[in-house]
């Protein structure tokens, strides 16, 4: 992997610069069941595909980010401050990023 | 070989001689020459063993394509001979055979070999007895060996260093193509890189008699502002990337279009005997005479497809080579002009002829010509002819490697007879002979479409596309006159239909035409599981030489056509590249403290903790904690990971992050906190301390302050709520001053009351010790009274030298780590990642008075907490002494009874000089998990009884860190 991501505060940088945080997931906003929480806590979407992810701007502004990158081609088709971040489309989603 | 008159376009430099070693003896070279041609030239025509039969193998290609040439060269194994220039004195030995290059014992397995080594042997011989496989093992790879490296980075000479590189046009590939497509970008202001893997630009008109057309072109090219890097290997196409090796230095290259002009690859044939030094490459042997004016033989054989390997014959006819025969597939070769020319010229040209054997004791003495059938049967028989260089020339193969890589296809045009790029992925061009384009205008012309093509698509490139697109249209007219020419198939196999003799489709993994057909009929027929079967096209050459054959030999065993055969896929590296340049420069930094200097003076063992470095001990260790009982000892804590949290809703934050309450917190006041995962698993600990209304500092453990701080801060980002948080690790310095004399050695130098009353346990006070404005946290660090005092950095040498000074007379002592970690077992403080890991929650680690599930709140962890508190731990964290004294290793089992099975482990071990004990910290089953139980512990060859003690070894109830 050796691609280019925009940080949102400091502009285009090499991939090694970045920390990765995995695929976005919402944290259930009431306790949730075992089944729904050990699925919050041990699974993965793992799409072959576009995905809304975290990423940490580990050797710049230490901000967290969130990309929309496809995981077959890394493509990254747009990177935003989460409260800039377009709006998650999919049905079923839930509010927070997480 | 010996060494032609001087040539016009020779590397050679006659006037500079030196000399060199090989396998210790010294070889006589000019400058200029590559290790190969300077052996060659001093007789040595074997270079190499082959890697499992250890059949002698000889030069081939001329410009280090193959393994055949792979040597060693001082510290540095895989070298390739002939793409090395040789240097004076340079220490050159071989590698592969034992205990020489001349008598290889292991060549053995050349005459026997073939039942103990079929195709898959490592699936099939050796694997029984099981038991065995370490030997076996060990003796395969000491046979399979390709040169020997350092064990130690100690003697690792070299260092490597990494470049990025931002342009608008790589070229890839210094030929005509290439050097024509970057000066056409450059000129139109495209920022250009050039990359060429031969140790000088021009490819192959350097030895096709155009070396002042192409040198004059580089010229031009420079000139117009293209970098141009030479004996530089792309080594593949990452995501855009495109890594170049040369020398000591890894390119990295990030283009916005690339243009791939990486040629095409002269191929051989297959036929028994066919790896016998002295059958060469028409190309290579081309090459050896014009750039190292060697005679590649005396008397040569040329076998060929095409009309380029009846002009290698001319031209190595030219340098006075007799041509003792030429065989050309193609039944109507006798209707082309070099034929006649070679025919004129007395040479015999033998119209669908092949070469159906080769034979010779150690090197080539003589071929077999014969006319073939089209699936390679000799219809005749065979003619001999005694030659000591057969050159043979089965056609091009496009070196597409990049270019697939970089999303590109290729198919076998059946009409062509060539594997030819079909799909080029967007800003992905491509140009001459990896094209088809062999003629040498027609490789220029569509070098100047692709460079005009990638700058037109280039961001910095003037505009002006319309008088573009009408020179791109005559230039793409002028190119369709020269079309490429449809080439003869080769068939995948020549023989003369008698026994013996092994015929290979690659030389780099000694796979053989009977390790194919057996590997299709075990039913490994496609051509991805014959490659991983057999391994053919795996070895160093990554199939520039096998993979149309293997492919070809696929389709006539299988009765499949070539275009549906295919190629296996195209992966990175092109080239064999040593690890060291992908790893680049050693970098592990270390971080030191702002007291380093001082650790130092005062003679401390200096041990790496995580990233920093740390003071471990003054010498004594036991004498160091013994001082913080009695008297008073200080230590430096500034790795200690320090945030400060500020806002309206830092409280909030730091509510949603600690399994207890922290925004009931007075200003002033402090609490421990362990920081959760959402399954509840411990990740770090650490103190709160309350400046004001809206700011908190926070100390995490030494390791966990990025993590930590990026932990935060994601959550931060997801709540976003209003707080910020500041690492201030780097920056502030801390040290722990305790023991029952702390107090007294504070209040010399303290411009604050200090008293029992005034700062209790758990408070925090800012103010001035000695003049520097510090922070000071009374906590029980290491089980005494205590203070944690932080300032700022620069003043931290001050500070401490202030405090052994206003406690020079009261004992204070420096105490380094390891007394650091024996006095905080004693109090069973965990160490978070020693005692905890990823399984650990506050529960088992019997640290449930962390955990506040009455408070109102959510946060991190509480789920999976209300979970486990309702089930008892499989195992639990608990204190343990062993009544003998002896001290167990850490990481040694707890087992259920003597002799029984596994059910625990010993985490943190120590003596304590203090309580005259040995102590520790176990895993248990819960069952065992109470005072006074006995347990087992196997540590070795040591069977240890020990017994359980679930409240701290010393001070169990906290007085004299609350005195």
């Amino acid at each position: 992997m050796s691609f280019l991501l925009r940080c949102p505060n400091c502009g285009v940088r090499e991939l090694t610069d970045f920390g990765f945080g995995g695929e976005t997931s919402s944290r259930p906003s009431a306790r949730p069941q075992s089944r729904e929480l050990a699925s919050y806590n041990y699974f993965r979407r793992n799409v072959a595909g576009r995905q809304r992810e975290w990423w940490v701007h580990r050797s710049g502004c230490q901000a967290w980010f969130l990309a929309e990158r496809d995981t077959r081609t890394n493509e990254v088709i747009w990177t935003a401050l989460p409260a800039d971040a377009p709006p998650v489309r999919s049905a079923g989603s839930q509010e927070g990023h997480r | 070989m010996r060494r032609l008159p001087p040539q016009p376009d020779e590397l050679i430099d006659r006037t500079r001689p030196l000399t060199f070693t090989f396998d210790g003896a010294s070889v006589s070279a000019f400058e200029g020459d590559t290790i190969a041609s300077a052996l060659l030239a001093a007789g040595q025509h074997v270079l190499s063993r082959s890697f499992k039969y250890h059949r002698p193998r000889g030069e081939i290609c001329g410009c280090g394509q193959c393994a055949n040439s792979l040597v060693q060269v001082g510290d540095a194994p895989g070298v390739r001979a002939c793409g090395h220039a040789v240097q004076s004195g340079m220490p050159v030995v071989h590698q592969n055979a034992w205990p020489s290059l001349r008598f290889d014992a292991m060549s053995v397995t050349d005459r026997i070999g073939g039942l103990l080594t079929p195709v898959g042997f490592y699936y099939k011989t050796f694997i029984r007895p099981r038991r065995l496989w370490p030997l076996y093992e060990q003796a395969l790879r000491k046979a399979a060996g390709l040169g020997r490296l350092p064990r130690s980075r100690a003697e690792r000479q070299w260092r490597t260093e990494y470049r990025r590189r931002h342009c608008d046009v790589l070229v890839i590939g210094g030929g005509i193509a290439g050097l024509s497509a970057a000066l056409a970008a450059a000129e139109r202001g495209a920022d250009v890189v050039l990359c060429d893997e031969g140790p000088q630009l021009g490819g192959s008109l350097l030895w096709e008699g155009g070396a002042a057309r192409v040198r004059q072109l580089a010229a031009r090219a420079e000139q117009a502002g293209v970098e141009l890097l030479s004996g530089a290997s792309a080594l593949g196409y990452f995501d855009g990337l495109v890594a170049i090796w040369q020398g000591d230095v890894l390119h990295q290259v990030r283009a916005r279009t690339h243009i791939a002009a990486t040629g095409a690859i002269e191929q051989p044939f297959v036929f028994p005997e066919n790896d016998l030094p002295g059958v060469m490459l028409a190309s290579g042997a081309r090459r050896l005479a014009e750039l190292y004016a060697l005679a590649p033989g005396e008397r040569a054989v040329v076998a060929c497809i095409s009309d380029s390997g009846l002009n290698s014959a001319l031209a190595l006819k030219a340098k006075g080579i007799q041509i003792a025969a030429v065989a050309d597939l193609r039944t109507d070769a006798l209707r082309r002009p070099a034929a006649i020319a070679l025919a004129s010229a007395g040479v015999e040209v033998l119209p669908g002829a092949a070469v159906v054997r080769a034979a010779g004791k150690g090197h080539l003495e003589e071929v077999m010509l014969a006319a073939v059938t089209p699936d390679g049967r000799a219809r005749e028989a065979a003619q001999r002819i005694e030659c000591d260089l057969l050159a043979t020339s089965a056609g091009m193969m496009p070196s597409g490697s990049l270019l697939l890589q970089a999303g590109g296809q290729a198919r076998y045009e059946p009409a062509l007879h060539r594997f030819m790029p079909t799909v080029l992925p967007d800003g992905v061009h491509a140009a001459g002979s990896i094209c088809g384009y062999e003629d040498v205008d027609a490789a220029e012309l569509s070098g100047q479409i692709a460079g005009l093509q990638a700058s037109a698509g280039s961001a910095s490139a003037g505009t002006g596309t319309g008088t573009e697109s009408l020179e791109l249209r005559a230039l793409r007219e002028r190119l369709e006159s020269h079309s490429a020419e449809p080439l003869t198939p080769a068939p995948a196999y020549t023989r003369d239909g008698r026994r013996g003799g092994k015929a290979f489709v690659d030389l780099d993994e000694d796979v053989t035409v009977k390790d194919m057909a057996l590997a299709v009929k075990e039913g490994y027929d496609v051509i991805e599981l014959a490659k991983r079967y057999t391994t053919v096209t795996m070895g160093p050459s990554q199939g520039r030489f096998s993979a149309q054959g293997s492919a070809r030999l696929l389709g006539e065993l299988t009765a499949v056509p070539l275009e549906e055969v295919g190629l296996t896929t195209a992966r990175p590296p092109w080239v064999s590249v040593p690890l060291g340049v992908l790893a680049g420069r050693p970098f592990e930094p270390a971080k030191r403290s702002a007291l380093h200097a001082e650790h130092r003076r005062l003679g401390a063992s200096i041990r790496w903790a995580g990233d920093w470095r740390r003071a471990y001990d003054y010498g004594d260790p036991d004498g160091e904690a013994l001082a913080v009982h009695t008297r008073a000892g200080l230590i430096d804590v500034s790795t200690l990971g320090k945030l400060i949290v500020r806002g309206p809703e830092a409280g909030e934050l730091l509510d949603r992050l600690y399994p207890n309450v922290i925004s009931t917190l007075q200003p002033g006041r402090i609490r421990y906190g362990v920081l959760l995962s959402d399954s509840g698993r411990i990740t770090d600990d650490g103190t709160v301390c309350r400046l004001d209304e809206e700011t908190f500092y926070v100390t995490t453990t030494s390791t966990g302050a990025t993590a930590v701080e990026q932990w935060f801060s994601w959550w931060l980002a997801d709540w976003r709520l209003q707080a910020h948080i500041t690492d201030v690790t780097q920056g502030v310095a801390a040290m722990n001053l305790a023991g029952p004399n702390a107090r007294m050695v504070l209040a010399k130098i303290a411009d604050f009351d200090v008293g029992p009353e005034s700062f209790r346990y758990l408070d925090a006070r800012q103010g001035q010790v000695a003049g520097i404005e510090c922070l000071l946290l009374r906590i029980g660090f290491v089980g005494e009274l205590g203070y944690e005092i932080h300032c700022p950095g620069p003043n931290a040498g001050q500070l401490w030298a202030a405090l052994l000074q206003a406690g020079a007379d009261l004992g204070v002592r420096p105490f380094g780590l390891e007394p650091q970690r024996i006095l905080r077992l004693q109090k069973q403080h965990i160490l978070v990642g020693q005692d905890t890991d990823s399984e650990s929650t506050p529960y088992s680690a019997s640290m449930q008075w962390v955990v506040k599930l009455d408070k109102s709140h959510d946060f991190i962890g509480r789920w999976a907490l209300e979970d486990a508190a309702q089930r008892e731990p499989q195992s639990m964290l608990v204190g343990f002494t062993v009544p003998s004294g002896e001290v167990p290793t850490e990481g040694a089992v707890v087992l259920a009874e003597p002799g029984g099975a596994v059910v625990g482990q010993v985490t943190s071990a120590r003596r304590s000089a203090q309580l005259e004990q040995s102590i520790g910290m176990a895993w248990v089953p819960p069952g065992a998990a109470f005072d006074g139980a006995r347990i087992t512990i196997s540590d070795g060859q040591r069977t240890l009884e020990a017994l359980i003690t679930t409240k701290p070894f010393y001070d169990p109830d906290g007085a004299a860190l609350r005195s």
